[in-house]
């Protein structure tokens, strides 16, 4: 991690001219993700252009009733903004499942959605990678493979997203608000990142010389039936094996709307509309449960070290969206799952 | 790998408010905060673990807030009020948590210590924890290799409760 250079953006406008103007520059706000890629060569920019003093550090109410996150809004403080906690519990419930309370402290909302695999390949540069190297193959697919995707891979890639966060913000059917040279755009959270395909090292649909301005938030905040269920491999800092976010809205004991996104199994947060909207009228009882568990994972693959995933979140949807019909969410510190 | 653009420059001043004391340093933008801490104003109490932010050894408060300083670039932070654990004792008394750490034997080789103890002072200062399952989870950034988790709890409510 040598010989890059460093300027501090005084604006927006500032930020988008110097990337554009030094086509292997990056942005740099939290540094979590980047600076720990950068100390294995992964990441080589040029320089760093330093984001973090923008004045994207917002959180506020919408005029439709939603949530405008600046993206320069620290998890932490996102996760204990009074708003969220009210209005947004599972949103607060999976940033807390997620890292440590140090790296939350430093690590940003918009770099949260732009954090890159954990895939031991991906990190090792003395291996082939097609998304750290495009064409080099892919250690993964017959190596060790047991925290890959089940859903959406590739023959190129088999890589996770390891957010916890960005999970719920695609069951939230949150907005991504993007400034680029040409203005403003809007990036539905659902489109915002992408599955492998042949182009595995293309992680988002971010322009390289783009930046997230904020997330937003729709009004509908499923804030009585909710559950975030994250399984690892230790209670606690440890990336998702499997992860659950479940929202229901119930009329009665009907199901008026279900959410479901999954974590861990995929290159981008898994949703199922359609699974989803078979849902809606039915009792929200354990049968509509083992039923959208089976159409989440009727397409799932899994590879040598990783097949136990298929089970996994079969079981764990059904106890989710069980946990968020009772209104009894997952707490993040006591560690039972009830 | 090629580059468009080197480093034009090779140091940049930065000023940082390090237990009280500004100083001023000239660092090249690679220098973490632990390495301006641990090589440049010889600090050496902030502890250098695995360096990827995955141990906690390197904890520091900055601006009263803990983060790891092995993944905080200094030129980042010009301005920045920083406090390590050779900060936290005033006046010749221990900190509360420092304290907390001999009265419960809450280490053993005690190279975690200095993170652990940065640490739970902010963890008390953000005033989220209330249980020890609280304490447990909003601590699991800071590994122990020699396993003092119980004891770092009990420290650690200690600190709470005098606080």
């Amino acid at each position: 991690m040598i010989d890059f250079g460093y300027a501090r953006a005084s604006d927006v406008a500032d930020a988008l001219r110097r990337i554009a103007a030094d086509p292997q520059a990056k942005f740099i706000a939290g540094g979590t993700n980047l600076v720990d890629l950068m100390k294995v060569d992964v990441e080589q920019p040029s320089q760093l252009i330093d984001i973090s003093r923008l004045p994207l550090k917002t959180v506020e109410a919408t005029a439709d009733g939603g949530l405008r996150i600046g993206a320069l809004m620290p998890n932490s403080d996102l996760a204990y903004h009074p708003l969220v906690e009210q209005r947004y519990p599972l949103l607060a419930s999976a940033i807390l499942a997620g890292a440590s309370q140090q790296l939350r402290n430093m690590a940003s909302t918009g770099g949260n959605l732009l954090q890159r695999t954990r895939c031991a390949y991906f990190y090792d540069t003395a291996t082939p990678c097609n998304k750290r190297q495009p064409g080099s193959g892919c250690s993964a697919i017959d190596g060790l493979n047991r925290g890959h995707a089940i859903l959406g891979t590739s023959d190129a890639c088999i890589a996770v997203h390891p957010s916890d966060m960005c999970v719920v913000m695609a069951a939230l059917d949150a907005k991504v608000r993007v400034l680029g040279a040409a203005g403003e755009r809007e990036i539905a959270f659902a489109d915002f990142h992408r599955l492998p395909g042949d182009t595995p090292n293309i992680d988002t649909n971010l322009k390289r010389d783009e930046i997230i301005s904020a997330v937003e938030l729709p009004a509908k905040g499923f804030a009585s039936n909710y559950s975030y269920l994250k399984i690892r491999d230790r209670l606690s800092y440890a990336f998702a094996l499997v992860s659950i976010a479940a929202a229901l809205e119930l009329d009665g004991g009907a199901i008026k709307d279900v959410r479901l996104a999954l974590g861990g199994v995929a290159h981008k947060p898994w949703r199922n509309a359609e699974a989803e909207a078979a849902l809606r009228g039915r009792p929200a009882d354990q049968q509509a449960f083992a039923q959208i568990a089976d159409a989440y994972l009727a397409d799932a693959k899994g590879y040598a070290h990783n097949k136990f995933k298929i089970e996994l979140a079969r079981h764990g949807i059904v106890r989710t969206l069980t946990q968020a019909a009772r209104g009894t969410p997952q707490s993040q510190s006591n560690k039972k799952i009830l | 790998m090629a580059r468009t653009s080197k480093a034009a420059q090779t140091t940049i001043p930065v000023t940082l408010t390090v237990n009280g004391v500004d100083k001023k340093l000239d660092l090249a933008p690679w220098t973490t905060l632990l390495d301006a801490l641990r090589d440049h104003l010889d600090l050496t109490g902030t502890k250098k673990g695995c360096d990827h932010g995955q141990c906690g050894a390197c904890t520091v408060l900055l601006d009263g807030r803990r983060v790891v300083s092995c993944l905080t670039l200094a030129v980042t932070k010009d301005g920045a009020k920083v406090t390590t654990v050779e900060g936290l004792a005033s006046n010749g008394t221990l900190h509360p948590v420092q304290q907390a750490f001999i009265d419960h034997d809450a280490f053993q080789c005690g190279y975690c210590t200095p993170g652990q103890i940065c640490s739970a002072a902010g963890l008390i200062a953000e005033g989220k924890a209330k249980t020890a399952d609280d304490i447990r989870e909003l601590m699991s950034g800071n590994l122990c290799r020699c396993g003092a988790y119980p004891n770092i709890v009990a420290a650690i409510q200690q600190a709470m409760r005098q606080s």
